[in-house]
């Protein structure tokens, strides 16, 4: 009887007998993993909704001829700000992995490095929701908005109002990943100074908040492409 | 070997993993695939080179260059286990199979209009 029991009980140690984990991720990451999978469902399925509506209509606005502005730069400027903005958010993700860089590292400065590049990857975020804070305002003097569109078709048609919903739906969708990605990283930020990561001995909540900042930027790049380049 | 002592070995192991060198070099990667794309969209379309078509093909393969690296070096997918990267990638099948769905049904919709 007792040897039974014993048997039972013994601790499977193979990865694929429930041991240990066959990813060889703490459970937070793998899950942080798994809930970006379902948010790229969620932007694809907006992204494809997009793409069917251009298919489906005989023409389209240029996006050339609608993101033409930059603050100061009234027309015939395409493609200026939304680069800028890009350059942002790609030097927020790489001030951001410099900080899960500095948090693997067993350097006497970690804590000071970790600090350093999440205050820097905070105000490229608080940088980006400007810009777009700065364009939404702009696209709306322009008489654009929900259910409105004062664009013209690249045909000279008028065009549908699905090109100002979409925008505003999907850049508006990924301006809150953006802005939910600043609260969590000032959240984080908040924890590094006050210590809670050198108590716990590693700083992996650092790469948790990570994944989430890269897959906006990873997000942004499709956004970009389609939007304003295609 | 408890659970706990595992998950702790899981966050410090790391054999191979991204440096400061290369971060930077991935960095320069983006920035250049990105300054490629602007270089088309302002350049190349508007001389003539490129037909806004061939332009859009360019533009796709350049993205999902740009999302390997974000995904593979930045997020750290390329260092993880093969099993976690097969589970987040063959999932993304059913997205293909999605656009290639609708993108049909949108041309279908414009022809019977």
């Amino acid at each position: 009887m007792s040897a039974t029991v014993a048997k039972i009980d013994e601790v499977k140690t193979t990865a694929w007998a429930g041991g240990h984990s066959p990813f060889n991720v703490s459970y937070g990451k793998m899950m942080m993993w798994f809930f970006l999978l379902s948010d790229a469902f969620t932007f694809s399925g907006l992204l494809i909704v997009y793409g069917f509506l251009r298919f489906s209509s005989p023409s389209w606005p240029d996006p050339d001829q609608v993101f033409q502005s930059a603050p100061g730069i009234e027309h015939g400027a395409p493609l200026v700000f939304v680069g800028i903005m890009t350059f942002i958010l790609i030097m927020s993700s790489v001030t951001m992995v410099l900080a899960v860089e500095a948090g693997h590292s067993s350097r006497a400065t970690r804590k000071q490095e970790v600090a350093k590049w999440m205050f820097w990857t905070i105000i490229g975020g608080l940088a980006f929701l400007s810009c777009q804070a700065w364009e939404w305002t702009h696209l709306h003097h322009e008489g654009a908005w929900w259910g409105r569109n004062p664009f013209l078709n690249a045909d000279g048609t008028q065009a549908s109002t699905n090109f100002s919903n979409l925008f505003f739906t999907i850049t508006g969708f990924h301006g809150f990943h953006v802005f939910s990605g600043v609260v969590i990283n000032i959240i984080i930020f908040i924890n590094v100074l006050k210590n809670t990561y050198e108590k716990r001995g590693h700083y992996e909540m650092i790469e948790k908040v990570g994944l989430y900042w890269h897959f906006v930027d990873l997000v942004w790049v499709f956004v970009f492409t389609f939007f304003y380049l295609v | 070997m408890s659970a706990s002592h595992h998950d702790t070995a899981a966050v410090h192991h790391h054999e191979e993993t991204m440096t400061k060198k290369k971060i930077w070099t991935v960095f320069w990667y983006l920035l250049g695939i990105t300054t490629v794309e602007f270089i088309i969209a302002l350049l190349l379309v508007p001389k003539g080179v490129f037909t806004q078509g061939i332009a859009n093909v360019v533009y796709i393969i350049l993205t999902i260059v740009k999302a390997f690296y974000i995904v593979a070096f930045f997020m750290h997918l390329k260092f993880e286990k093969i099993s976690l990267a097969l589970c987040i990638i063959v999932p993304l099948v059913f997205i293909i199979a999605f656009i290639v769905a609708m993108l049909g049904e949108g041309d279908y919709t414009l022809l019977a209009r």
